[in-house]
């Protein structure tokens, strides 16, 4: 399927008066494939799962339907689903659109997979400061329980399900799903240590499966078209890769920066970012080119402008030294901006951002920021260059120093911007100039 | 048991072990801040970061491809641990680089200086340099957060192990941490200090010195203290301790981990409660009634009350003992059932021992009783509940007792084998029938009630062994000045039946003696008090503390057979 063909899958009724409504979306289909599915055993909606190739759309790519399986299958008490609305990945907003525009569709993904799962609550963490989203959930949630899609007895099918919509408390690392978790169980969000992984002993000490927003709303159709469909779109297994799990499926690729039409495209997996930013973004903007390129929110790291023809599937970016896919939000630099300043932003984001657990986080974070604040102060020196890349390649779950993955995310944007642009760096640090540009580097 | 290797070193661990118990055994230090062994496990300080592998069926050893924290990884057979390669090594010095990047390095005036584990650690595993360029963050030293402990903040280094222990053990959760990143810090609500009965412990638990004693605050450098193992005697748990002092002077009392008795903790009421040692008011010289003095009885009841002036250096206690056993021999001979030997129970049982059986040596008609048993309240239990309730039984992490003095069991042990039963006072002071009395003290306050002293009145003969002055001791014919807990050597019977041995810390104050040495002399027994060699004596004459008779009580004690078997008995 040709880029030109396709037709959105899950923005498909985004912009149709009164998407929001269950009138509407019932009209156009809705609520068969949950239908479908509670005619169906729990564990044969696994396998149209599994078999579909779907992988989590949160950041990691962790295929949905085994991560269901690694539920306990005797269990007395209950089981719950998260739903991870905690879009906090600066450059990230395909859950917004999902849930403002479309929650049905959500929705109706998160009541198949709790089928699926046997989970009997399911709790919804929506970040707070998504307050739109909360209120469309909620009236949404409200119109569902009206007309027998939640509560007792979902559709005469004899399957209780209840949705808790929790408002989050306005932190990153309450996206990573155990520090999800712990926020969900009024604690401070501390990523827990694994193992235990929720799917033993998540939300409450029960079993818990952590899905995103995106990888529910992609539930309803894989049930409603079958895997097969679902296998049309994206890029297959690698055949000389026995661990690759293919990138299957639409993806929603949010697309900002330096370029003259930011927004949120659906494609296929596996479009290259030069595409993306071309055909879908209307180019780099004011007529420049591309310096760097984030392919998922800034904890990937960066793609230089020779890297621009890399596929953005679930493998792409990983080949060409980034962390991977992340969230597929796409944020475009040109070239008359200084990838001193962007480190130093995505430095200081992160400094803020650590939770402060682990102690290569707390302070590596907030050291690489001061060697980049006093860089941009005019008084570098050149030894800075290799304390950072120490310092990012000491940090984070890959070499083992952290409990979780957002030291990952820290170290990623300075080690790809030093391997990448290190001679930038040295002339920058050698010129021994004082940057006037404001904080945030993409505002110029 | 599982055979694990750490660094090349077999050695057999618990099942249960983590990387880092099981290196311990095998001498090998694993580095770590927030494990604690009483404490859940957070693996977020990352100092214990090893490489871990495990020996496949053909005997080759895979490696993991991470470094992953010794305190969160489970060994099973055939584990290997690494603490020394260059991974590891490399991974210890920039954790240790990390912790250093916003520490003050105010070791000159810090307390923890010379047990501090960042400053322990950085000389065996930091390096000497930091790269670190920027201005260090400062923060506000933070003295309210409790009545008896100081924050430090800087100093800190995160391993909240001060925050679990009021979640986990005290129940009292005062502490948190608050901000985020770099920026976080140990903090109080306001309005609401820790104040719980259990706050000292988080002094010790900080492993640097960002949470400090007030009351140790700025008062000794660590290394001129000298350690001395101890049992607390505050209350019949009998804390394991360590009396740490300099110079004669108990600067500050630490919990020592023992298991048998009461893990890794102690009560403040224990901890600062020993100033009455060093109080002004102590009797600090045997006294003699001038009558006695004079060696004319007829003088007496015309002086009562008026004491002969302190005895010279040379004469004072041989004198004050020949005395006091020849009178107390013609009071038994007398009228032996007139005479009554008081016993404390915060007395040893050795010291116990001694009086006991020189009394009854002299004649068995003579009487032993037990002095009063200070109570408070009942048992205050931890870890307390979200409203301040008692935990579940099972659920007990600590326990406060309401009984406030060390020793009841083994006192009685002692009076039941030489007297058939244990007699309280309380029960004979409506009629007391007797002229002559032997009364120890000790207590840590004020003991002779009114109904005592009453009881007593003005016997023929009344001899006072104690630390204090009392209206007892006022009127006594002779007055023995004794030692304190940290002052003597000798064994403690806890609530369970624990048998645990104390060690002297100190001298006492002046002339005063330790009361087993006062009780050796007085016997006329030959030899200097050896607590060691009573014990072994005890345990062959009293069939109840036939435990003692190895003389060796260890570190964590032993128990008595009546309670092992319980033990045993609730456990199955």
């Amino acid at each position: 399927m040709s880029d030109s063909e396709f037709k959105p899958v899950l923005l498909g009724r985004v912009g149709r008066p009164d998407s929001q409504s269950l009138a509407s979306y019932r009209a156009d289909g809705g609520y068969e494939a949950l239908a479908k599915a509670l005619k169906m055993a729990n564990t044969e909606v696994i396998d149209v799962v599994k078999s579909s190739g779907l992988r989590g759309r949160g950041g990691a790519g962790f295929p949905t339907g085994l991560k269901w399986t690694f539920l306990p299958k005797d269990v007395n008490g209950p089981i719950y689903l998260c739903i991870n609305g905690d879009e906090s990945e600066p450059g990230t907003f395909n859950n917004r659109v999902l849930i403002e525009e479309d929650p049905h569709q959500v929705l109706e993904g998160i009541v198949i997979s709790s089928f699926a799962t046997r989970a009997t609550t399911a709790y919804f963490y929506l970040r707070f400061e998504y307050g739109r989203c909360y209120r469309v959930l909620k009236q949404a949630i409200d119109e569902m329980y009206a007309n027998n899609l939640l509560g007792k007895n979902i559709l005469g099918s004899g399957y209780d399900l209840d949705i808790y919509l929790h408002r989050g408390a306005c932190a990153y690392i309450c996206g990573e799903e155990t520090g999800l978790i712990e926020s969900l169980e009024g604690k401070r969000a501390w990523p827990r240590i694994k193992p235990p992984f929720p799917a033993i002993e998540g939300a409450f000490r029960r079993p818990t499966v952590v899905n995103n927003v995106e990888t529910m709303a992609c539930i309803p159709h894989i049930m409603n078209h079958g895997p097969e469909w679902f296998q049309t779109m994206g890029i297959p297994k690698d055949p000389n890769n026995p661990r690759d799990a293919g990138s299957y499926g639409p993806k929603l690729y949010c697309i900002s920066g330096h370029v003259n039409k930011p927004g949120l495209v659906e494609l296929p997996m596996g479009i290259t970012a030069r595409e993306l930013i071309d055909k879908h973004a209307g180019g780099v903007w004011k007529g420049r080119s591309a310096k760097a390129v984030i392919p998922g929110g800034i904890s990937m790291g960066f793609m230089s402008s020779a890297e621009l023809d890399t596929p953005l599937d679930f493998n792409g970016p990983g080949r060409v030294g980034c962390l991977g896919l992340g969230t597929a939000a796409v944020v475009v630099i040109d070239d008359h901006t200084s990838m001193v300043d962007v480190l130093y932003n995505a430095c200081r984001f992160f400094a803020h951002e650590s939770c402060g657990q682990c102690t290569p986080c707390r302070e590596g974070t907030a050291w690489s920021t001061k060697i980049l604040e006093r860089i941009r102060e005019g008084r570098g020196k050149l030894s800075d260059i290799d304390t950072l890349l120490e310092i990012s390649a000491s940090i984070g779950t890959i070499p083992g120093t952290t409990i979780c993955g957002l030291a990952d995310g820290a170290a990623w944007p300075i080690k790809t911007a030093i391997n990448k642009f290190r001679g930038e760096f040295e002339e920058y640090i050698k010129s021994g100039r004082r940057s006037e540009s404001p904080v945030l580097a993409g505002a110029h | 048991m599982v055979k694990v290797k750490v660094n090349d070193i077999e050695v057999d661990a618990g099942p249960k072990d983590n990387c880092i118990l099981a290196a311990r055994k095998a001498g090998v230090e694993i580095p770590h801040y927030c494990w604690h062994e009483s404490l859940s496990v957070v693996a977020s300080c990352r100092m214990c970061l090893v490489e871990v592998g495990e020996t496949k069926p053909d005997g080759t050893v895979a490696m993991g491809p991470k470094l992953v924290p010794g305190c969160q990884t489970p060994i099973k057979e055939g584990t290997v641990i690494r603490t020394d390669s260059p991974k590891v090594k490399a991974a210890q010095q920039m954790t240790l680089e990390l912790l250093l990047l916003n520490h003050p390095l105010d070791c000159s005036i810090c307390d923890q200086a010379g047990e501090c584990y960042l400053q322990d650690y950085t000389y065996k595993y930091g390096k000497a340099h930091s790269r670190l360029d920027e201005p260090k963050l400062q923060r506000m030293d933070k003295y309210h957060i409790g009545d008896q402990i100081a924050l430090f903040t800087d100093r800190c280094v995160m391993c909240t192990r001060c925050v679990r222990f009021t979640r986990e053990i005290s129940g009292t959760a005062e502490l948190h941490v608050v901000a985020r990143g770099s920026h976080e810090e140990i903090d109080v609500f306001p309005e609401d200090p820790c104040n719980n009965k259990l706050a000292g412990n988080v002094v010790d638990l900080c492993p640097v010195g960002a949470l400090c004693s007030k009351d140790f605050l700025y008062k000794k450098r660590v290394w001129w203290l000298k350690q001395a193992e101890s049992v607390c005697t505050g209350c019949s748990t009998g804390c394991s301790i360590s009396i740490d002092q300099n110079e004669n002077k108990v600067y500050r009392l630490r919990p020592r981990p023992n298991p048998e008795a009461q893990g890794h903790f102690m009560c403040d009421e224990g901890r600062f409660g020993f100033k009455y040692i060093h109080d002004e008011r102590r009797l600090s010289a045997p006294k003699l009634s001038a009558a006695l003095a004079s060696g004319t009885e007829s003088q007496r009841k015309t002086t009562t009350g008026n004491f002969a002036p302190d005895l010279n250096f040379a004469d004072v206690w041989p004198t004050a003992l020949t005395k006091a056993r020849q009178k107390i021999q013609d009071a038994i001979k007398a009228d032996p059932s007139g005479f009554v030997a008081v016993f404390s129970p915060f007395m040893t049982v050795e010291e116990a021992y001694l009086l006991a059986k020189f009394i009854k040596g002299i004649h068995e008609k003579a009487r032993l009783v037990l002095g009063p048993i200070p109570t408070v309240g009942t048992d205050d239990k931890y870890p307390k509940g979200p409203k301040g309730e008692p935990p579940a039984e099972g659920k007990v992490k600590f326990t406060i007792r309401g009984e406030k003095c060390p020793n009841r069991l083994g006192v009685e042990a002692v009076l039941k084998h030489f007297e058939g039963s244990v007699v309280r006072i309380e029960s004979i002071t409506q009629r007391p029938n007797a002229h002559a009395w032997y009364i120890v003290g000790g207590y840590t306050s004020g003991w002779v009630t009114e109904a005592i002293d009453k009881a007593v009145g003005t016997p023929s003969l009344l001899i006072v062994q104690d630390i204090f002055p009392s209206p007892l001791s006022e009127r006594a014919d002779i007055v023995l000045a004794s030692g304190s807990f940290a002052e003597r050597d000798g064994t403690y019977v806890n609530h369970a039946g624990l048998a645990q041995s104390a060690n002297a810390a100190i001298r006492a104050p002046g002339e005063a003696r330790p009361d087993g040495r006062i009780l050796m002399e007085l016997a006329g027994r030959t030899g200097v008090f050896n607590a060691m060699a009573l014990r072994k004596e005890i345990g062959a004459t009293v069939p109840e503390l036939s435990v003692l008779a190895s003389g060796d009580l260890g570190e964590q004690g032993v128990r008595l057979v009546r309670f092992a078997k319980l033990a045993t008995a609730a456990a199955t």
